[in-house]
């Protein structure tokens, strides 16, 4: 056996043990880090979570810097955004970043909240991380939302006028509402100095708060792994899970190399193609806020289209935003949906694989429909998809109950 | 090779591998950190703005004080009359650095007595050496309490005569700073440049 | 088996970005490509020419200083001042236009757009072809209507190197059944009314170079940005030999 014990987290004498008397420190490096004991078979679907960390730095530590130049007021913002690309020593290398940095955290959520689905990471015990993550997930498209005003552009601008006015929909306090967040008749400088606050102050602070919680959760119950197994109840006579690899230095290492993919394809559209067609940095974004004329064509950014499609799908304003809401929110559920007693794709039947394959093309193809200009075909499309998207939640809870399912192995399968 | 062999083999490569990972993350973490820490040098817009001023000292009357801005701090434009002049000569044993030797304080063309290109204009900045503040200019002549005419900082009292010197016993360490200026004509000085064209 | 396994989440990632950019790639009306070269700094220094002569009298360039102009397309202090500043006189100075943008407003209904971020914003090939869109509109109060942008403010200020061109429709007549007509027309090219001290080809380099240094002042550090980009990449491939290594030796005994 050439088992080599960690390093890290030994106990020790000295200032160590002063330290250790006032604050559990070697004990948390224990329990989060070295003694962390995550199955020895996840595959790099794993790797999202970390990913997600590593967007969630790069972004505060940019957002910092650009918070240092940028002004949040109507007449400033856009000439700042622009003092920041041209006039601040590598100010458009952490402008770049942070935009950039938007898109793929966005990417990096959506692909970590698909691994859920795939191997069933919702499912009891972990349906608390489920819905503090869904809570993630709602902040982070609020900061992303809030964010996207303060360039000040012209999709800024309107963006935020179709979003804000999606509220005017709900009966009664519809307009008061909208005016209670515009702060103003119109959107102005005063929304958009608290969309800053809320930007850099509020929506980040939660976010952080969120994650945190999200992830004493996960330590608490233990991590998923792809066969859907629980790896505690398989313990040595040490006490360590058999199936189990210490989270430092087994996941580290192999997360780094995840890290560094990333990272390529990261810095690849940062220096290569940061405006990666129109797509992370849109167009009429380059042309200041003008009050008095709509671009031609308005999208959000790519990653709230596929809401966007469905809002437009319904003919109806408040029926639109209700049915928008729901397409959002209706994730949550997902652990009272789902009934099945498997909880990963691999032993699930065809039915589930069928689904989860129809909801993954119909959730890609709103996103394409939702960038595209609303034609008439394109609204028929997206009320399909829209159809198959609320079909897969909405009859979850039958087709789960009698999908065929395989036996669970005791133990994980694992293939190095 | 035993089983021992291996396991040491192991451990020498795993160390040196952990080593050569650290090394190279912290190499790529310090390239990192280069554009994020030189993003708070002043900008091309602060560097504009910082550009050199140009003063008209055409109307200036002698023993008249005028003050200028240049990079947004304060600058003393001195035309010193031939009392003032003199006055520089005396009581030298008061200063602590009388014959301008703390070279970062002036340029070289100013470290003379006057500490002036021309003897009749000074150029100083108006900014106490101690710890910034603007000093008061004083030009009353009192010899009952020594003192010549000059500057005084009403922070923490210290002391500057007429040509930006520091007087020995008060906080301020060094003279008033002469920033770099010349002039493009008699009766125009240029601060923030002393060669080239503009 | 370990490879194939890192490739699929990576081909997801990857297979978003590039339906991503696929996404990006639709509509947009038919434009004659521009071909611009950035990498020209000659075809960029004669565009900054050609922007300081004909266009700057009434568009800004307002976030465009000219010392950074210099040090990328080579041009000396002196060069700038005697070819490029007509109205600036120190090179840390933004590009500002000739006229008060109140009275350009005043003159032709709404103020000449500024010019710095103008190529990001529509794309070179856009300005390309409105620059030579222009063509004799009688309805007009410039005499000109212009064919990228219908109903523009802007008179043809480039009429002396090109000329003026007036447009050439084709007429489709198409019968319904019961028997009436609609009429179509489709734009099929311009024709020169009276020529300019150019020739066509010349007219089309001048512009060329004219928008190859918009599209430049747009990003001024597009090249750098990509020169830094190589490094990166390169460093971030021996890390990443290094960190699959030590992963290898760490994860040696896992069985």
């Amino acid at each position: 056996m050439a088992r080599i014990e960690a390093e890290v987290g030994k106990p020790q004498g000295g200032l160590m043990k002063w330290i250790d008397d006032r604050f559990p420190f070697t004990e948390t490096m224990k329990y989060h880090v070295t003694e962390y004991y995550a199955a020895k078979s996840f595959n790099w679907w794993y790797i999202f979570g970390v990913l997600a960390m590593v967007v969630l730095v790069i972004q505060l530590v940019t957002g910092v810097f650009l918070t240092m130049n940028y002004k949040p007021s109507a007449d400033e913002a856009f000439a700042s955004v622009e003092y920041i690309m041209r006039d601040v020593e590598w100010g458009w290398l952490i402008r770049y970043m942070h935009s950039t940095g938007a898109s793929f955290f966005f990417i990096v959520v959506y692909l970590h909240m698909f691994r859920a689905m795939l191997y069933g990471s919702y499912k009891k015990p972990r349906e608390l991380i489920w819905i503090i993550g869904m809570l993630i997930f709602f902040v982070l498209m609020a900061e992303g939302f809030a964010g996207y005003l303060l360039p000040w552009g012209q999709m800024s601008y309107w963006g935020a006028q179709v979003i804000i006015s999606l509220f005017g929909a709900i009966p009664g306090i519809g307009d008061a509402l909208v005016e209670f967040i515009r702060g103003d008749y119109s959107i102005s400088d005063i929304t958009l100095n608290r969309f800053f606050a809320l930007h850099v102050i509020v929506l980040p602070l939660s976010l952080i708060g969120l994650i945190f919680v999200h992830i004493v959760a996960l330590h608490h119950v233990g991590s998923n792994n792809p066969d859907g197994i629980e790896i505690k109840e398989h313990k040595g006579p040490d006490g360590i899970p058999l199936d189990g690899v210490p989270f430092h230095p087994h996941h580290t290492t192999k997360d780094l190399v995840g890290i560094i993919v990333f990272l390529m394809l990261f810095t690849g559209v940062v220096f290569f193609a940061p405006e990666m067609g129109g797509m992370f940095l849109e167009h009429s974004n380059f042309e200041p806020a003008n009050m008095t004329a709509t671009p031609e064509h308005i999208a959000p950014v790519w990653y709230y289209t596929p809401y966007y499609a469905i809002l437009r799908a319904v003919p109806s304003k408040l029926w639109g935003f209700i049915l928008f809401a729901i397409a959002v929110v209706l994730p949550l559920f997902l652990p009272w949906l789902d009934r099945a007693r498997v909880k990963s794709i691999r032993y699930r039947g065809w039915m589930y694989k069928t689904a989860l394959t129809t909801f993954v093309i119909s959730f890609v193809a709103l996103g394409y429909l939702g960038l595209q200009a609303a034609t008439d075909a394109y609204v028929m499309a997206a009320r399909f998809f829209a159809v198959l998207y609320f079909m897969f939640f909405l009859l979850m809870p039958y087709y789960t109950s009698i999908d065929k399912t395989k036996p669970v192995p005791d133990r994980v399968k694992y293939h190095e | 090779m035993s089983e021992d062999d291996v396991d040491r083999i192991d451990r020498n490569r795993r160390h040196f591998l952990t080593v050569a990972t650290v090394v190279t993350g912290a190499v790529g973490a310090g390239f990192a950190a280069i554009p994020f820490l030189s993003s708070l040098q002043p900008s091309a817009r602060a560097q504009a703005l910082g550009a050199p001023v140009e003063v008209p000292i055409g109307s200036l009357e002698p023993g008249e004080l005028i003050r200028v801005l240049w990079r947004g701090r304060l600058v003393f434009v001195l035309r010193r009359d031939e009392g003032m002049l003199a006055r520089l000569q005396e009581s030298l044993d008061n200063l602590r650095d009388p014959n301008s030797e703390v070279v970062e304080q002036q340029p070289d063309y100013a470290a003379n007595e006057t500490r002036s290109v021309k003897p009749e204009y000074l150029v100083v900045e108006g900014s106490c050496t101690h710890l910034g503040c603007a000093p008061l200019e004083d030009f009353e002549v009192r010899p009952s309490e020594n003192w010549g005419g000059g500057f005084f900082c009403p922070c923490h009292g210290s002391k500057f005569d007429l040509a930006g010197r520091v007087s020995k016993g008060v906080p301020a360490p060094t003279n008033l700073r002469v920033p770099p200026h010349r002039f493009v004509r008699d009766d125009l000085i240029l601060i923030g440049q002393d060669t080239g064209a503009t | 088996m370990n490879k194939l396994k890192m490739l699929r989440p990576t081909i997801a990632m990857a297979a978003l970005f590039i339906s991503l950019q696929g996404f990006a790639a639709g509509g947009g009306a038919e434009l004659e490509s521009a071909d611009i070269d950035p990498d020209n700094i000659s075809s960029l220094q004669r565009g900054a020419r050609n922007f300081m002569n004909y266009c700057s009298g009434c568009h800004s360039a307002q976030y465009v200083r000219f010392n950074t102009i210099g040090k990328y397309l080579e041009l000396s202090e002196e060069q700038l001042v005697d070819n490029l500043m007509f109205n600036a006189e120190k090179t840390f100075e933004t590009i500002q236009a000739s006229m008060p943008s109140d009275d350009a407003a005043r003159w032709y209904g709404t103020a000449p757009p500024d010019m710095s971020l103008m190529a990001r914003a529509k794309g070179a090939d856009y300005i390309y072809n409105f620059l030579k869109g222009f063509h004799l509109d009688a309805d007009s109060p410039t005499g000109v209507d212009n064919i990228v942008l219908v109903g523009t403010s802007m008179p043809h200020v480039l009429w002396e190197l090109q000329g003026y061109q007036k447009t050439i429709y084709s007429e489709h007549v198409e019968t319904r059944e019961d028997g009436s007509t609609t009429t179509t027309h489709e734009f099929v090219g311009f024709e020169h009314v009276t020529t300019g001290s150019m020739e066509a080809e010349e007219f089309d380099d001048f512009v060329r170079d004219t928008v190859n240094f918009l599209a430049y002042i747009s990003e001024p550090i597009r090249s750098e940005r990509r020169k830094l980009g190589v490094w990166v990449l390169m460093y971030l491939i021996v890390f990443w030999v290094i960190a699959v290594m030590l992963k290898k030796q760490i994860w040696k005994d896992v069985k």
